[in-house]
C-alpha cells in the first residue's frame, strides 16, 4: 500500500483537522467527527444533516455550508457513523423548524440513522428521513437490501439544501428531496479496486484488462466483470440500464452528473461526459445542467459513475440557487 | 438464582473480545469477498471499547453488564454490526433482572430475546445468509439440550456445533440482506462474515461456561 498518510488509524481525524484549518468558516467537532456550518443552527431554517462512512470525499463534509448541509457525520472508512454522532448533530442544527436526515440506502446507514431518529424524537426534535436509492446496478426487490444510494445523494443534498435555504417547511424540503431521488438513476464502473487504509491491500482483484460493471462506492464487487473497452462502449454500457429504468424524456431535460470514483482524472471524465452527451442527444434527451468531477468517490478507485436526474422547472431553480461549500460553490 | 452470574457473563464477554481480536483478519477477509472488507476491523474496535469500558467501571449486575456492552457497541462500531450486536446485548439486558444470577433457562430466554432484537433491527429471515442463520439453530439446540435435562455447559457446546453448521450452510446461500445481497448469485460460495462472528459469540459462551461453570 502506498498512501499519503501517517498512520491508518489517524486518517480521519487528521483529514478533519486539515479541513478545519483550510475552511475556517466551518466548525469541526473532532471528538464526535462532525462538520458543521460555522453559523449553525440557523433559527427558523430546516436543518439538513447527512453522514456516512468516510472515503467518499468530498461527500459529505465537503457539502456543508450555505445552500447545502448544516452538518455531516463522518464514520470510519466505508462504515456508517454511529447514532450518538447523528443525535449530537441533529441537536446542534435544529433551528426550531425540524431536521432532515439524508441517508444513503445501506443496511448499516439506515439502521444507525433509524436509532438516531428515535433518540432525537425522544428529545422532542422533529426528524424526517429521506433514503437515497438510485443505483440501477442493484435489483430492487424483496431479495436484496434495495438499491444503493450513490450519485443522486449529491443532487439531493444540493437541491433539498436550496429548498431549506429558501426557508421552506420540513414537509416541503422532504418532498423536494424525495422528488429528486425518485427522478434520479445512477450506474458506476470500476477500472481498479480501492484500498482501505486499515486493510492495506485492494478490496478485490481486477486485472489490467478487466472492468467491474455496476460497482458501488465501497469497493463492493459489481454486477459483472468484463473486458476493458473504449470510453464509447463503456458509456453505452453504463447509460443503457439507466435509460431503461426511467423515462427521461420531458420538456425540461436532465441534469447529467459525471462523477469520478477518485483516481480517474478529469480529462478522462470529460471524454466520458462527451460520450454520455452523445448518447442522450441520440435519445432526444436535452441536457439542462451538468456536474462533472469527483464528488462521491471510493477512495483511490479508478472508474466513474453517471447519474441522470429528470429535471423540472422547480428543481432547476433550486439547482441554480446559490451554494457555498468547500466542494461546491457558485452564486455566492 | 442460578448458575449464571456476573463473573461468568463477564468471562463470556472477555472471551468473545479475545476471539474476535484473534480472528479479526479472517472476518475482514470474508467480508472483502462479499461485502466491504471491514467486519473484523469494526468488531475488534467495538469489543476493544467494551473491554475498556469494563476496566473503567465494572457493572453492578448481569443486566447492567449486558446494557453496558450493548451501549458501547452501538457507540463504537457503526456499520450494520454496531446496531445489530448492540441491540442483541441491549435486549438481553432487558430480559435479565438486576438479580445476582439466573438459571440456565432464564439465560437461554435472555439469549432468545437478544436474537429477536437482531431480527427486528435487521429484518432478516432464515436463509437470508446473515448472522441469524447461525444464531437461530444455536438457540434451538440450546433449548433442546436444556429441555432434555443437560447442563448449561453441555447445552452451549451443542449450541456451538449447531451455530457452526448454520454458519457453514451460509456458504451455499444467496445473500438477501446487507451489502452481500447486491451480488445476488455471486454471493454463493462464500461463508457469511456475520454468521461467522455470531458463531464466535456462541462458542465464546461455551468456552467461558465450560471453564467457569
Amino acid at each position: 500500500m502506498k498512501k499519503l498518510i501517517n498512520d491508518p488509524a489517524d486518517v480521519i481525524s487528521e483529514a478533519l483537522r486539515g479541513m478545519a484549518i483550510a475552511h475556517p468558516e466551518l466548525r469541526i467537532d473532532q471528538t464526535n467527527r462532525i462538520v458543521y456550518r460555522g453559523d449553525a443552527p440557523i433559527p427558523g431554517k430546516v436543518g439538513l444533516i447527512s453522514g456516512g462512512g468516510s472515503g467518499h470525499e468530498p461527500l459529505h463534509g465537503g457539502f456543508v455550508g450555505q445552500g447545502m448541509l448544516d452538518a455531516a457525520c463522518a464514520g470510519e472508512v466505508f462504515t456508517s457513523p454511529v447514532p450518538d454522532q447523528m443525535l449530537e448533530a441533529t441537536k446542534n442544527v435544529d433551528g426550531g423548524a425540524g431536521v432532515l436526515h439524508i441517508v444513503k440506502n445501506y443496511t448499516g446507514d439506515v439502521m444507525n440513522f433509524d436509532m438516531a431518529a428515535e433518540l432525537a424524537e425522544a428529545e422532542g426534535i422533529t426528524v424526517e428521513s429521506v433514503v437515497v436509492d438510485d443505483d440501477v446496478a442493484v435489483q430492487d426487490s424483496t431479495y436484496t437490501a434495495g438499491r444503493r444510494g450513490v450519485g443522486a445523494t449529491v443532487l439531493v443534498e444540493k437541491i433539498a439544501g436550496a429548498a431549506a435555504d429558501q426557508g421552506r417547511s420540513l414537509a416541503d424540503v422532504v418532498d423536494v428531496a424525495r422528488r429528486v431521488n425518485a427522478a434520479s438513476r445512477s450506474m458506476g464502473v470500476a477500472l481498479t479496486s480501492c484500498t482501505v487504509p486499515a486493510v492495506g491491500h485492494p478490496t478485490f482483484d481486477l486485472s489490467d484488462t478487466e472492468i467491474e460493471v455496476g460497482i458501488g462506492i465501497h469497493g463492493e464487487p459489481g454486477r459483472q466483470r468484463m473486458a476493458m473497452q473504449s470510453a464509447r462502449a463503456v458509456a453505452e454500457l453504463m447509460l443503457e440500464p439507466v435509460l431503461a429504468d426511467l423515462d427521461f424524456s420531458g420538456d425540461d431535460g436532465v441534469v447529467l452528473f459525471a462523477n469520478s470514483m477518485g483516481a480517474t482524472p478529469l480529462i478522462e471524465l470529460y471524454v466520458m461526459y462527451s460520450e454520455f452527451a452523445a448518447i442522450l442527444d441520440k435519445a432526444g434527451i436535452a441536457i439542462a445542467r451538468s456536474l462533472v468531477g469527483p464528488y462521491i468517490t471510493s477512495l483511490d478507485m479508478a472508474g466513474c459513475s453517471v447519474t441522470l436526474m429528470r429535471a423540472d422547472e422547480e428543481l432547476l431553480r433550486l439547482w441554480d440557487h446559490p451554494v457555498n461549500t468547500p466542494a461546491l460553490r457558485r452564486g455566492c | 438464582m442460578g448458575d449464571v452470574n456476573l463473573s461468568l457473563l463477564t468471562d463470556w464477554v472477555r472471551e468473545f473480545a479475545r476471539a474476535v481480536g484473534e480472528t479479526a483478519q479472517y472476518l475482514t477477509d470474508l467480508d472483502a469477498a462479499i461485502g466491504d472488507a471491514d467486519h473484523g476491523i469494526n468488531m475488534d474496535r467495538g469489543m476493544t471499547a467494551v473491554l475498556g469500558a469494563l476496566d473503567e467501571a465494572a457493572p453492578a449486575d448481569i443486566s447492567a453488564l449486558c446494557k453496558q456492552v450493548g451501549m458501547t457497541l452501538v457507540k463504537s462500531v457503526g456499520g450494520a454490526s454496531g446496531p445489530l450486536y448492540g441491540t442483541f446485548f441491549l435486549r438481553m439486558a432487558g430480559a435479565l433482572s438486576a438479580d445476582e444470577s439466573v438459571d440456565a433457562a432464564d439465560f437461554a430466554k435472555a439469549l432468545r430475546a437478544g436474537v429477536e432484537g437482531v431480527v427486528q433491527r435487521g429484518r432478516a429471515e432464515a436463509g437470508d445468509k446473515t448472522m441469524f442463520d447461525a444464531l437461530a439453530p444455536a438457540l434451538d439446540a440450546l433449548d433442546a439440550a436444556l429441555a432434555s435435562g443437560g447442563g448449561l455447559a453441555a447445552a452451549l457446546a451443542d449450541a456451538t456445533i449447531a451455530a457452526e453448521n448454520g454458519r457453514d450452510a451460509t456458504e451455499f446461500m444467496v445473500a438477501r440482506k446487507g451489502r452481500a445481497s447486491y451480488l445476488g448469485q455471486r454471493s454463493v460460495g462464500h461463508v457469511d462474515p456475520g454468521a461467522t462472528s455470531a458463531t464466535i459469540l456462541i462458542a465464546a459462551a461455551a468456552s467461558a461456561f465450560a471453564t467457569g461453570g
